[in-house]
């Protein structure tokens, strides 16, 4: 399969880009390539221009911000693979983008990209809505969004057309805080079936559960989480996640139940362990 | 047409390229490199694996254009390379293939694990393998191979360093969250 026709640019910064996408009509960001590439061989995706922006240095900033990590939109996530054991109080980012896809697709894909993207069955916007990250986009207005405010469907966000991500500020934990990620796969790096992200820190107060690969956006599992934070294993046994998913998430079938049940409670169990 | 110039296995290289012509295709068609193969052009498959500096990538799901400035090699360029010579060994060994197909992405794939984890076993081989889909072996041969080019080496010296153990840490301690989702940053 074959891309159809496109043009391409190759912008020398971030203006350069933002002005391309201002005045072309059906314009697209290229970063990695990962999730676009496969669309435009298929045909899914027609673009009549791609605006690459995976050589722009300064979207590769990975840099302590004292409180958070600010990550540049076009660091892949091999770097973020690779920066395990730098990265105080952001190794689940290190976890997370180990598991992402293969090291072929780790090698070329950003995490801005996947943001932009907003596959329902990625791991991005799940794990950085469960660690509070928010994402810096640049267009005519600067502005700041959470990422759990961010995405607003499959394959959905509030990205305009003329604007672009910049860089994402992902909070850090502290010393006490602990976190989960668990996804099911059919096949290693395939998309997830169910997934499932929690950040627990009792120095900032945060505790999160989130669900992933929905049919839309990652949801909160907001009284469950507080629940753990005060009671600790007993609010995270099968029984109480399978209930308070019962409550708080419509539209599962008894097997997708199932498997969001499992997810979460394996991913408690890893911010539980001793 | 788009004017690139790029390394392709150390040669200089200036072509006009279409933008929606990916790099495998430009490869094969416009280099007569047909060692990359192409299996199912949207990532999944592996079998177009080459190196885009030095890291292994997917050459279906990167345009010629993109690699304008960059070095590519393919599994033409690798004669003088120990490790892949201790692969291609290995393969033939281990009857690490049988149609061939899938061969030039997974060696490519294979010396990527050797060189960065070298302390992988069977297991993680399988884990880093699993872009690369091979139809015939079912595996067991190519894991073997992996695994003794692996062996042989830990044997030699290596210059990378043991990763340091993690400290031990305290279970989470109950606490009163804040009403709000994450929000350490506000």
């Amino acid at each position: 399969m074959k891309a159809a026709r496109f043009d391409y640019l190759r912008p020398g910064d971030v203006g350069e880009a933002l002005a391309a996408l201002a005045n072309a009509e059906g314009a697209k960001i290229l970063a990695g390539g990962q999730s676009l590439g496969p669309m435009l061989n298929l045909r899914l995706a027609r673009p009549a221009l791609l605006v690459d922006i995976s050589r722009l240095k300064a979207l590769q900033q990975l840099e302590d911000a004292g409180r958070a990590w600010h990550i540049g939109a076009g660091v892949t996530h091999a770097r973020l693979e690779d920066a395990r054991g730098r990265l105080s109080g952001g190794e689940m980012l290190c976890e997370v983008a180990a598991a992402i896809a293969y090291r072929s697709v780790r090698n070329r894909g950003t995490i801005g990209g996947s943001l932009a993207h907003a596959d329902p069955a990625a791991d991005w916007p799940l794990a950085l809505a469960a660690l509070g990250a928010s994402v810096n986009v640049r267009g005519p207005t600067p502005r700041n969004i959470l990422v759990a405010h961010f995405v607003q469907g499959a394959f959905t966000t509030t990205l305009a057309a003329n604007e672009i991500i910049e860089s994402i500020d992902v909070p850090k934990l502290s010393r006490a805080g602990r976190y989960g990620f668990y996804k099911f796969c059919r096949k290693t790096g395939e998309f997830a079936e169910a997934s499932a992200a929690a950040v627990f820190d009792p120095e900032s107060g945060v505790a999160s559960i989130f669900l992933g690969a929905l049919r839309g956006i990652p949801r909160p599992l907001t009284s469950l989480a507080q629940q753990v934070a005060r009671e600790g294993k007993i609010a995270a046994s099968t029984e109480a996640v399978s209930q308070a998913l019962a409550q708080s998430v419509s539209g599962l079938d008894a097997v997708e139940h199932s498997m969001a049940t499992a997810v979460v409670t394996r991913a408690l169990m890893q911010v539980l362990a001793p | 047409m788009t004017p690139i110039a790029l390394s392709v296995n150390g040669r200089k290289i200036q072509a006009l390229v279409e933008p929606r012509t990916h790099l495998a295709d430009f490869l094969r068609e416009h280099c007569r490199l047909t060692g990359t193969h192409l299996g199912c052009e949207h990532g999944v498959c592996g079998a177009c694996t080459v190196l885009i500096d030095d890291e292994p990538a997917r050459s279906c799901l990167t345009y010629a254009v993109q690699c304008d400035g960059l070095a590519v090699q393919t599994i033409e360029s690798f004669d003088g390379d120990p490790i892949m010579q201790e692969l291609r060994t290995a393969f033939s060994r281990e009857h690490g293939l049988q149609c061939g197909f899938c061969t030039p992405g997974m060696l490519i794939a294979a010396r990527d694990i050797v060189r960065r984890l070298p302390d992988a076993d069977a297991r993680r081989i399988r884990v880093e393998l699993s872009g690369n889909l091979c139809r015939c072996t079912g595996y067991l041969g190519i894991v073997n191979a992996v695994e003794s080019v692996i062996a042989a080496r830990a044997s030699k010296p290596t210059a990378v360093a043991p990763m340091a153990a993690a400290p031990p840490r305290a279970p989470l301690q109950a606490f009163a969250p804040t009403s709000e989702v994450a929000r350490a940053l506000a």
